[in-house]
C-alpha cells in the first residue's frame, strides 16, 4: 500500500447528488419551453436563448476570474440557468445590447454581488427582467407574432398583445370569453400548448410543466412550491370571478396565461432564495401566489408573476426564522 | 396661507412633541447610573476586548479595576494587551501603585516539522483544530503534537502569529504578541504557553508536550523529548529551572538563566532558544564553564 | 402490505451488502492480543491484573469503575505479558492488558457445549447481575453498558422490549449472520431479556433487506410467547433507538429523554446472543461478530473474534492483503464508523465491521457554497436544521446552536451524505454540539 490513508470524521459514504446534477437537471428540465420558443419564434429564440446564455456563463467567469481571482465555477450550470431563465422572460425580438445589460445586473448586481452561488437573495434572472422592464419598457412589452416570419433572423417587431395584456386593457370582456368578442376568442388549448405571443418561455404551460415533472421526478424540487403557488393564485382570482364574471377571468386563464408556470415551476422553486422547511415553502408559494393574483388583477402591470417572487424572495429570512421544521421528540407528552 | 401647509406642519409639531416627552421620560425609567470612572479606564485600555485579562471586554475589565480601586487593591489586575505602560496609566489615573511584571509572550511548544514528523495520514475535513483533535492523533500520527490547521492564528487578534508553509507549525512574533493567551486556549492541544520573555529576549523551552516514554513517540517525530532528563541534570543549580513529569521535561521560565547548556545536551534537540547555543565543547572544558557560571 | 418505517427524514445509501451470505468462520488466536479498558461507553474498567498473572479465557482482568462502566474479561489463555497503553482507532494511547497467549484453557464456570438452554433458572435480579458481572455491553456500536438500560430509576416501568436487528449500516452483516445461524440462542436471550425487564412484549425490528433473517426468526419465534418480528422498510437511520421506537411502536421519545421514558428498552440483536451466552452459559463476552468487507477485497467475510485479536488477523484469516488503492480504513459501518490508521487496532466489544475502502470511494469532494436546496433538512430525522447548525458552530455561536436543538442530533450523518455541495455538515454540527453539551454541563455544575 503506497498511499497515504485518508482520515475524515463520519459519514464515510457520500450520496449520487451534486451541485452539478441539480443545476444541469434543471437547464434539462427547460428543454422543452426552449423546443417550443423555438417552434413558435424561430431563429430569433435560437439567438436570444443562446446570447443570454453566454452572457451570463461569460459574466461570472469574467468576475470569478478577475475581479474576485476564485475559483470559476461557472461550469456548475447555475449561471446557464440564470440566462435560460432570463431569455425566456423576454420578447424574443429583444436588442442583444439590452439583453447584455440585463445579463451584468442579473449576475453581476444581483449574484455576485452578494457572494456568488447560493448566496444571492433574489432570483437572478427575475432581479434582471424587472430591471430590463424598467429600463426598457417599450421593447420589453412589444412581442412579435407567433409563427410570422418565423426563420429569417431580425425579425421587424410587430406588436401581438398577450392574452394578458389584453385582459389588463379590456377586461375579461376583451377576451371574449363572456359577451360578443371585440378581438378574437383565446382559445385555453392554444394558451395550454404555446399558440400565443408573449415571453420565450412562458408561452406554453405544457412545455413547462413537463419540465416542471422532470424536476419532480428528478427530485430536485419538491411539489409543495409550484402547487400552492398556483393553488393560491387560482384561488385569488376564482372568488373574484365568482364574484363577478363579466369583469374577471377565471382562475383557469390565469394559471395558462403568462408567466405564472415558469414562475410557479421553475424561478419561485429556485432553491437559493425559497424557504428551507416545508411549512415555510408553503408559506412563500401561498403568499406569493395571492400577490401575483393582486398585482394581476389590480394593479398597473398585466403581468405580476415576476414581482411576487421577487418580493416573497425577499421575505425568506423571515420565513425561515420563523417557520422551523417539526422537531422530533419536542412536541410530545408521553408517558 | 395655505391651510394644508398649517395642518402640515401643525401636525408634525405635535408628533415631535409627543415623541420629545415619550423620550424624556423614557431616558428618565432606563437611566443607568455608572461610575463616569468605568469609561475612562475603558478609554485607557487598548480597546482590543481580547478577554485575555480575564474579564469581558475592556469595559468589564475597567468596571473591575475600578471595583478594585474602591476597594484599595488592584494588585493582580493585568491587561496583557497593554502591557506596563498601560498599567501604569491606569494606576496613575485612579491614584493607586502598579507593579511592573516581567513581558511574556506565547511560545510554542512543537517542533514537529513536515521533515521532522512526516505526516502519514491525510485529513480531509473542516480545517479546524478543535474537529480534527477530536478525530485522529494528528497527520504525523503524534497525539500532542501540532495539528497544523491554525486554530491559533484564527484566534488571534494582533497577527502576532501566523502559519509557517514549510514546516507546517505556527510562528509566534514576539514583538506583536500581547499575551492576551487567545491562542492558549483555542489550541486543543495545549501546545502554546506564555512564557517570560527573558533578559534580552533570552528564552529557551522543550518544543514538545509527549508524555509517552521514548520509543513510542520516535516512531512518529524524530525531535520529541523522551523524557531522558539529560538536561535535568545539567541545569545549573543556582537555576534549577528544569523539572521532569511524565516523561516530559518542563522549563521554568522564571528560574531559567538562559545558559544554554540542555539546549546541547538533548539527545532528540528537542529544546528551542531565542540565541545560539553554546557550542559543544571537549568535556573538561565544559566542567570550567559550568564552575564559571556558578 | 406496506412496511412499517419512520417518517421524518431518513436517507437510503447503497447497501453494499456483499457478505450476507458468507457464513461464519472464528478466526485463530494470535501469539499476543492487547484489550482495552476503554470497550464501552463511560469510565474505563481499571486493569486486575499485573505482569506475569496467569490468566484463563473469562478470567476477569478488568473490573468496572463507577455506574456507567463494564467489566472486561480475558478473551485468551495465557501470561499477562505489561499493562500498557495501546493506541486504538483514533490514534489515541488507552490503557490495555496485553496477554501472550499459551494454550486455550477456560474458566471451569463456562460452559462450553452447543446445547440450547431454554429454561431460564435465575431471577430478575440475579440476570441484571450476571449481565453486569458478564461485561455485556450493546453489540451495536455504541457499546453502551447493558446492565444500565435494565436499572429503572423509581417510578420507570417498561411495557416492550425493542431488539434491533436493523443492521441500516451499508456493507455490515455481521447481526444478520447472528440472526440466521443463532436464531434459537437470540430468542432464548430476548426471553431473558423479558423477565429481567419484566415486559410482556418484545419486538424484533428486521429491515426487509434480510428476509432469510425475517422468516427463520418468525417461524421459531411462534415458540416463544411475546416475542414479535417486524419486518420494516429499509431506510437510514432505523437502527438508532429514538427512530426504531417511532416505527415500530409510533411512539416519540421526547427530546432529551430515554427509551424507558416511552416505556420501552432498546437492545441490539447481538446483545440478545451475547446475554444468552451469559446467562444461560456463564460465559463472558469474549467474542464477537465481525464483519470485514469492502468493495475491493476479493470477497470480505463474518468473522467469530476474541476480543483484543488485531483487526489485520482478519484479513489474514480472509487470506487476503491489504489492497494497493485502499484510501480508507473504518472501523464500524461507513455512515457512522470511524475512520482508522492502521489495522493493529485490537478489536473491541463495539467493533462490527471493518470496511476497506478505496481511494476514489473514500477521497471527499470539494466543497462548495450551500445552495440552499433544504435537502439536509429534509433527511435530518430529528427535524433539525444542519445548514444553520453548520453556520452556527463554525462560528461558534453556541448559544445559537443550543436554541436550535443542537444537543438532539444523533449524529446519523443524513445530512452530509445528502449534501450536493459536500458540505461537512455533520463536522461541524458534532462540533457545535460538543461544545454546548460542555456548556450545559458547565452551567449544571454552578
Amino acid at each position: 500500500m503506497s498511499n497515504k490513508l485518508i482520515v475524515s470524521l463520519s459519514p464515510h459514504e457520500k450520496g449520487e447528488l451534486s451541485v452539478e446534477k441539480v443545476m444541469w437537471g434543471v437547464v434539462i428540465a427547460l428543454m422543452p419551453s426552449f423546443a417550443i420558443s423555438v417552434y413558435t419564434f424561430g431563429f430569433d429564440a435560437i439567438k436570444v436563448v443562446l446570447l443570454s446564455v453566454i452572457f451570463c456563463v461569460g459574466i461570472e467567469f469574467l468576475i470569478q476570474k478577475f475581479m474576485l481571482k476564485s475559483e470559476v465555477t461557472v461550469l456548475d450550470g447555475s449561471a446557464a440557468i440564470t440566462g435560460l431563465l432570463l431569455a425566456f422572460n423576454v420578447p424574443s425580438n429583444i436588442p442583444w445590447w439590452q439583453l447584455l445589460a440585463g445579463s451584468v445586473i442579473a449576475i453581476g448586481i444581483s449574484k455576485m454581488a452578494f457572494g456568488g452561488l447560493g448566496k444571492n437573495p433574489f432570483n437572478p434572472a427575475l432581479v434582471g427582467r424587472a430591471f430590463m422592464l424598467a429600463s426598457f419598457p417599450v421593447e420589453m412589452t412589444t412581442w412579435p407574432v407567433p409563427f410570422s416570419n418565423i426563420w429569417s433572423p431580425g425579425t421587424d417587431a410587430i406588436t401581438a398583445a398577450t392574452p394578458l395584456g389584453r385582459l389588463a386593457e379590456g377586461g375579461a370582456k376583451a377576451l371574449g370569453a363572456m359577451t360578443d368578442p371585440p378581438v378574437e376568442a383565446v382559445d385555453y388549448i392554444d394558451i395550454f400548448i404555446g399558440k400565443v405571443g408573449g415571453s420565450l418561455g412562458e408561452i406554453s404551460a405544457a412545455a413547462i410543466l413537463i419540465g416542471g415533472l422532470y424536476m419532480l421526478y428528478k427530485k430536485i424540487i419538491t411539489w409543495h412550491i409550484p402547487v400552492f403557488y398556483l393553488l393560491a393564485l387560482a384561488g385569488f382570482s376564482g372568488v373574484l370571478w365568482l364574484i363577478d364574471p363579466s369583469k374577471y377571468a377565471d382562475p383557469l386563464f390565469h394559471l395558462l396565461a403568462g408567466g405564472a408556470m415558469l414562475g410557479a415551476w421553475f424561478m419561485a422553486t429556485d432553491l437559493v432564495t425559497s424557504p428551507m422547511s416545508v411549512k415555510g415553502q408553503i408559506i412563500f408559494a401561498v403568499f406569493g401566489g395571492l400577490l401575483c393574483g393582486a398585482i394581476r388583477i389590480f394593479g398597473s402591470y398585466p403581468e405580476g408573476c415576476s414581482y411576487s417572487i421577487l418580493i416573497m424572495n425577499a421575505f425568506v429570512p423571515l420565513i425561515d426564522k420563523y417557520s422551523k421544521p417539526k422537531r422530533f421528540g419536542k412536541e410530545v407528552k408521553y408517558g | 396661507m395655505n391651510p394644508v401647509i398649517l395642518y402640515s406642519v401643525g401636525a408634525l409639531a405635535l408628533i415631535a412633541a409627543g415623541a420629545a416627552v415619550i423620550l424624556f421620560f423614557v431616558a428618565k425609567k432606563f437611566k443607568v447610573d455608572e461610575d463616569p470612572r468605568i469609561g475612562d479606564v475603558t478609554e485607557i485600555l487598548p480597546g482590543a476586548n481580547c478577554g485575555g485579562c480575564g474579564f469581558p471586554g475592556c469595559s468589564g475589565f475597567a468596571s473591575a479595576l475600578v471595583k478594585g480601586a474602591d476597594n484599595g487593591d488592584i494588585s493582580g489586575l493585568a491587561c496583557p494587551p497593554g502591557g506596563n505602560e498601560t498599567m501604569a496609566a491606569v494606576g496613575e489615573f485612579l491614584g493607586m501603585t502598579v507593579e511592573e511584571s516581567a513581558p511574556t509572550t506565547a511560545v510554542v511548544r512543537c517542533n514537529g516539522t513536515k521533515t521532522k514528523a512526516p505526516s502519514k495520514l491525510t485529513y480531509e475535513g473542516p480545517q479546524k483544530c478543535a474537529i480534527a483533535h477530536t478525530l485522529f492523533s494528528g497527520e504525523n500520527s503524534c497525539p500532542h503534537g501540532c495539528l497544523g490547521l491554525g486554530d491559533c492564528v484564527d484566534a488571534c487578534d494582533f497577527e502576532a502569529i501566523y502559519m509557517d508553509e514549510e514546516t507546517g507549525l505556527p510562528v509566534v512574533i514576539p514583538d506583536k504578541c500581547t499575551s492576551c493567551g487567545a491562542c492558549v486556549k483555542a489550541c486543543p492541544r495545549d501546545i502554546i504557553e506564555i512564557r517570560p520573555r527573558g533578559r534580552k529576549d533570552r528564552r529557551v523551552w522543550v518544543a514538545c508536550m509527549n508524555e509517552e516514554k521514548g520509543p513510542i513517540p520516535m516512531k512518529n517525530c524524530k525531535v520529541t523529548c523522551i523524557g531522558c532528563a539529560k538536561c535535568f541534570d545539567v541545569c545549573p543549580p543556582v537555576a534549577s529551572a528544569i523539572t521532569m513529569a511524565n516523561n516530559l521535561a518542563f522549563i521554568d521560565g522564571d528560574k531559567c538563566i538562559a545558559c544554554g547548556k540542555c539546549i546541547v545536551v538533548c539527545p532528540t534537540t528537542a529544546i528551542l532558544s531565542t540565541f545560539e547555543p553554546p557550542k559543544p565543547k571537549p568535556k573538561p572544558e565544559e566542567k570550567e564553564s559550568a564552575e564559571v557560571t556558578k | 402490505m406496506k412496511l412499517k418505517t419512520f417518517k421524518l427524514g431518513g436517507v437510503h445509501p447503497p447497501e453494499n451488502k456483499m457478505t450476507a451470505d458468507i457464513p461464519v468462520v472464528p478466526v485463530d488466536i494470535p501469539k499476543r492480543v492487547s484489550v482495552t479498558m476503554s470497550q464501552h461507553l463511560g469510565v474505563p474498567a481499571v486493569p486486575k491484573v499485573e505482569k506475569g498473572d496467569k490468566v484463563k479465557v473469562g478470567t476477569l482482568i478488568g473490573e468496572a469503575k463507577g455506574f456507567i462502566s463494564a467489566n472486561i474479561h480475558s478473551p485468551v489463555s495465557g501470561t499477562v505479558f505489561k499493562v500498557d497503553g495501546v493506541t486504538d482507532a483514533t490514534g489515541y494511547r488507552k490503557n490495555a492488558v496485553i496477554i501472550n497467549v499459551e494454550g486455550d484453557e477456560w474458566e471451569a464456570k463456562i460452559d462450553k457445549s452447543e446445547t440450547l438452554v431454554k429454561e431460564i433458572k435465575l431471577s430478575p435480579e440475579e440476570i441484571i447481575q450476571r449481565i453486569k458481572d458478564s461485561g455485556i455491553v450493546g453489540m451495536g456500536g455504541a457499546a453502551f453498558p447493558t446492565h444500565v438500560k435494565y436499572m429503572f430509576p423509581d417510578g420507570k416501568t417498561a411495557d416492550t422490549l425493542v431488539i434491533n436487528g436493523v443492521e441500516c449500516e451499508p456493507y455490515l452483516t455481521s447481526d444478520h449472520r447472528v440472526m440466521l445461524e443463532r436464531p434459537d440462542e437470540i430468542l432464548v436471550g430476548i426471553s431473558i431479556m423479558m423477565k429481567a425487564g419484566k415486559v410482556e412484549r418484545a419486538m424484533i425490528g428486521i429491515e426487509s433487506n434480510k428476509p432469510d433473517a425475517i422468516k427463520i426468526l418468525s417461524e421459531k419465534a411462534k415458540d416463544y410467547p411475546g416475542i414479535e418480528v417486524v419486518p420494516l422498510k429499509v431506510q437510514y437511520p432505523q437502527g438508532a433507538e429514538k427512530q426504531l421506537i417511532k416505527s415500530l411502536l409510533n411512539r416519540e421519545i421526547p427530546s432529551g429523554k430515554l427509551p424507558l421514558d416511552v416505556g420501552c428498552i432498546v437492545n441490539n440483536i447481538g446483545t440478545a446472543f451475547a446475554i444468552y451466552e451469559a446467562v444461560q452459559k456463564n460465559k463472558p463476552l469474549i467474542e464477537r461478530v465481525v464483519t470485514l468487507t469492502g468493495k475491493d477485497l476479493k470477497k470480505g467475510g463474518n468473522f467469530l473474534v476474541r476480543i483484543g485479536i488485531p483487526a489485520k488477523n482478519l484479513l489474514e484469516k480472509l487470506g487476503a492483503e491489504i489492497p494497493e488503492n485502499t484510501g480508507k480504513m473504518i472501523s464500524g459501518g461507513p455512515m457512522m464508523g470511524k475512520a482508522v490508521n492502521h489495522l493493529d487496532i485490537p478489536v473491541t466489544k463495539g467493533t462490527s465491521g471493518i470496511v476497506i475502502m478505496s481511494e476514489d470511494e473514500s477521497k471527499r469532494d470539494s466543497i462548495q457554497n450551500c445552495i440552499r436546496c433544504s435537502k439536509c433538512v429534509s433527511v435530518c430525522p430529528m427535524g433539525l436544521e444542519p445548514y444553520l447548525l453548520e453556520k452556527l458552530a463554525e462560528k461558534d455561536m453556541f448559544e445559537e446552536c443550543e436554541k436550535e436543538d443542537i444537543v438532539d442530533c444523533i449524529e446519523c450523518g443524513s445530512c452530509s451524505y445528502t449534501c450536493p455541495s459536500s458540505r461537512h455538515l455533520l463536522d461541524h454540527i458534532r462540533y457545535g454540539k460538543q461544545n454546548v453539551m460542555r456548556i450545559m454541563r458547565e452551567r449544571r455544575q454552578q
